[in-house]
């Protein structure tokens, strides 16, 4: 199993590096530019973080400690953290030490916030991965037949549940597909992250909403491009109407559609806070309900920067696989 | 004519279907192409040339569709095949260029694979084999270092160069006959020259027919062998090129020949013909061209005027012309 996934990996890395290959000084130079603008986002956004955790009323080593605790005993432990330190030092401290990969220890489980991150990123690509296979898979099969079936019972069909899936809020869907497959039907589980059949409902949940999109956005491309004067050239040529939609309407139509595809995967894996509280599923979502819940401050700032940085490399590879799939791109800029 | 036709379009009617009612885009067109000639369709937009392409190429789309007529080629009746007998067809003995070069390309495939698509489709040979035609039908439309110009995408080249691929793609599997619409009117008119004469080049090496749809009356006086003037979805006066400037006879022709500004005449306001191309729902009872004609007479605007043979070949859908005791050449 892992071992045909990777082999799959390698052949799209290979199909891309093909269509990557000779311009690949313009590649990497468009990657470094992007790499240098992302250092500002990065500060930016820590700072933003770091500025809203201190104003926000509730202090963490209080809510560690309970009600009822020594003032005494309070000051000296946030002094021991460096919380009685103005918030400029702080945070100047805090870089410091992120650029050297500390990101601090939890206050609250007392580890390594790296080490925590890290262990906690499996579940949600796994997660993430079955929604994403789940969101395409659908999203772009729906689309096709809708785009086919333009204005037919199927096309209706499809698009009323790609809408339900656009604008149903995901706990919504989550907490319908936890009472319909879990508690009445007794499928799978209600919630766990231990088997692949526990991960099933959480990745429909956060799936379907990206393949309504998807399915939205094929169909409406592809409608689009179906009326272009290639498509009846692709015609005359003497296709059928199969190959004329797979051959030559589906690759234009798509071009869009990766590019959101790929913005939809890494905001997913930057944690999909909602499905994975429903589901108890314990990644980098929970993580930062976890952080905010607590006041733990190293946590939650681990997170914010690890999801930035994600969100940051998702829309450099939207960028760069939307340079790779049009040719009309590529050489621009 | 005594030459043998590879393509006999009789009587030929396609409707549109819309909401506001049935629109007759062509209406029982008769046109026979011999071999290897190239025959002329002309008339202004709207009259229903590129409509009779496309019904011959079968590619009219909801709401059209032929109503009546058949479409025989080389003794086949395609009028009404399957869409996987007609796909055979299309591209392989019957092919089609587009009035738009620009476009009528996938923007995301290289010309060269495009080309060789075609032929794929209809024959069986090996990737690189036709790979290799491809390349001979790009020297042939003259375009120049074939082997880059294979691996260029459309908005890499020209717009003349794209036509020439478009040329190649609708030549390389050697049709009985290439619909050709307006494929010279996007182009600049120094390139159009080339293109028309690399067509009739390929017509003349390739024994291929040609259907050439064009509103241009110096075009047609150029290249085409026959010619038909389309008005309203019907042929208005057929004839054989030099015979249809010579003795041109039906009162639309007359007025499209004088349309045409000419160098050795001093003209104030260059010459139109009155009104505008009627409503195809709501075609006059009589004759279609009675509303803008200036010779209409009464009977006109209550009688159809059937196509009546003047001289060999030379028919003209004018009552004008039905006293001369003459053959009618429709049915």
């Amino acid at each position: 199993m892992e071992k045909s996934v990777l082999r799959l990996f390698y052949q799209i890395v290979c199909l891309l590096w093909k269509n990557a290959e000779g311009r690949l000084f313009f590649v990497l130079n468009r990657v470094l530019k992007r790499i240098v603008i992302s250092v500002p986002v990065l500060i930016g956004v820590v700072l933003a973080i770091f500025i809203m955790l201190r104003i926000v009323p509730g202090d963490p080593v209080t809510t560690m400690m309970g009600e009822h605790v020594n003032p005494a005993v309070i000051e000296k432990i946030s002094r021991e953290m460096g919380l009685d330190q103005p918030v400029i030092v702080q945070f100047f401290k805090y870089v410091f030490n992120a650029l050297r990969g500390d990101f601090g220890t939890s206050y609250r489980l007392n580890r390594n916030v790296t080490q925590i991150i890290l262990d906690a990123f499996p579940n949600t690509v796994r997660l993430s991965l079955m929604a994403a296979a789940v969101a395409w898979l659908i999203g772009i099969v729906a689309g096709v037949v809708a785009a086919v079936r333009q204005n037919k019972l199927l096309d209706r069909m499809f698009m009323g549940c790609a809408l339900m899936g656009v604008s149903m809020p995901v706990f919504m869907t989550a907490l319908i597909l936890q009472y319909v497959f879990a508690f009445k039907l007794k499928w799978f589980p209600v919630s766990g992250y231990d088997s692949w059949k526990a991960m099933v409902l959480p990745a429909i949940a956060l799936g379907w909403n990206s393949a309504g999109s998807i399915a939205r956005m094929t169909r409406s491309n592809l409608v689009e491009i179906m009326q272009n004067d290639f498509i009846r050239t692709a015609r005359a040529k003497g296709l059928m109407e199969k190959g004329v939609i797979l051959k030559h309407a589906l690759k234009n139509a798509m071009l869009p559609v990766v590019t959101m595809m790929a913005l939809q995967f890494s905001s997913m894996l930057s944690g999909a806070v909602l499905t994975e509280s429903v589901f108890g599923v314990p990644g980098i979502g929970r993580l930062a309900v976890n952080g905010i819940e607590t006041r733990d401050m190293p946590l939650l700032q681990g997170t914010v920067v690890f999801t930035t940085i994600l969100i940051i490399a998702g829309n450099l590879i939207a960028d760069l696989l939307y340079n790779v799939l049009d040719p009309r791109i590529r050489e621009g800029a | 004519m005594s030459e043998s036709i590879v393509l006999d379009i009789k009587n030929l009617r396609s409707h549109f279907f819309t909401a506001k009612g049935q629109v007759p885009a062509v209406d029982g067109v008769s046109i026979q192409v011999p071999e290897g000639k190239i025959i002329g369709i002309v008339g202004e937009s709207g009259c229903g040339k590129s409509m009779t392409a496309m019904s011959v190429m079968g590619l009219l789309r909801y709401p059209g569709r032929v109503v009546g007529g058949t479409i025989t080629l080389d003794g086949k009746d395609i009028t009404h095949l399957r869409p996987k007998e007609i796909s055979k067809v299309r591209g392989n003995e019957i092919s089609m260029i587009f009035q738009e070069p620009m476009t009528s390309l996938n923007p995301v495939y290289p010309v060269g694979k495009q080309v060789r698509e075609a032929i794929l489709l209809h024959q069986k040979v090996s990737k690189e084999e036709a790979k290799e035609r491809v390349l001979d039908i790009f020297r042939a439309v003259g375009i120049s270092e074939p082997e880059k110009r294979y691996y260029s995408y459309p908005h890499q080249l020209s717009g003349g160069l794209r036509q020439r691929v478009m040329i190649g793609m609708a030549m390389v599997c050697r049709p009985k006959v290439m619909i050709a619409d307006e494929p010279t009117t996007a182009l600049d008119v120094t390139i159009e020259a080339q293109i028309l004469r690399l067509m009739k080049k390929l017509c003349q090496e390739q024994g291929t027919s040609i259907i050439l749809i064009t509103h241009n009356m110096g075009v047609v006086a150029e290249v085409c062998d026959y010619v038909y003037v389309m008005y309203a979805g019907k042929v208005m006066e057929q004839a054989e090129t030099f015979e249809l400037f010579e003795r041109t006879s039906h009162p639309y022709t007359q007025g499209l020949l004088r349309s045409i500004p000419r160098l050795d005449e001093k003209a104030e306001r260059l010459y139109t013909i009155d009104g505008v191309v009627p409503n195809l729902l709501h075609l006059p009872k009589g004759c279609s061209f009675c509303t803008r004609c200036s010779q209409a007479e009464d009977r006109c605007f209550a009688e159809k005027p059937r196509l009546y043979e003047t001289s060999e070949g030379h028919g003209v859908r004018c009552f004008l012309y039905e006293g001369e005791g003459k053959v009618c050449l429709d049915e």
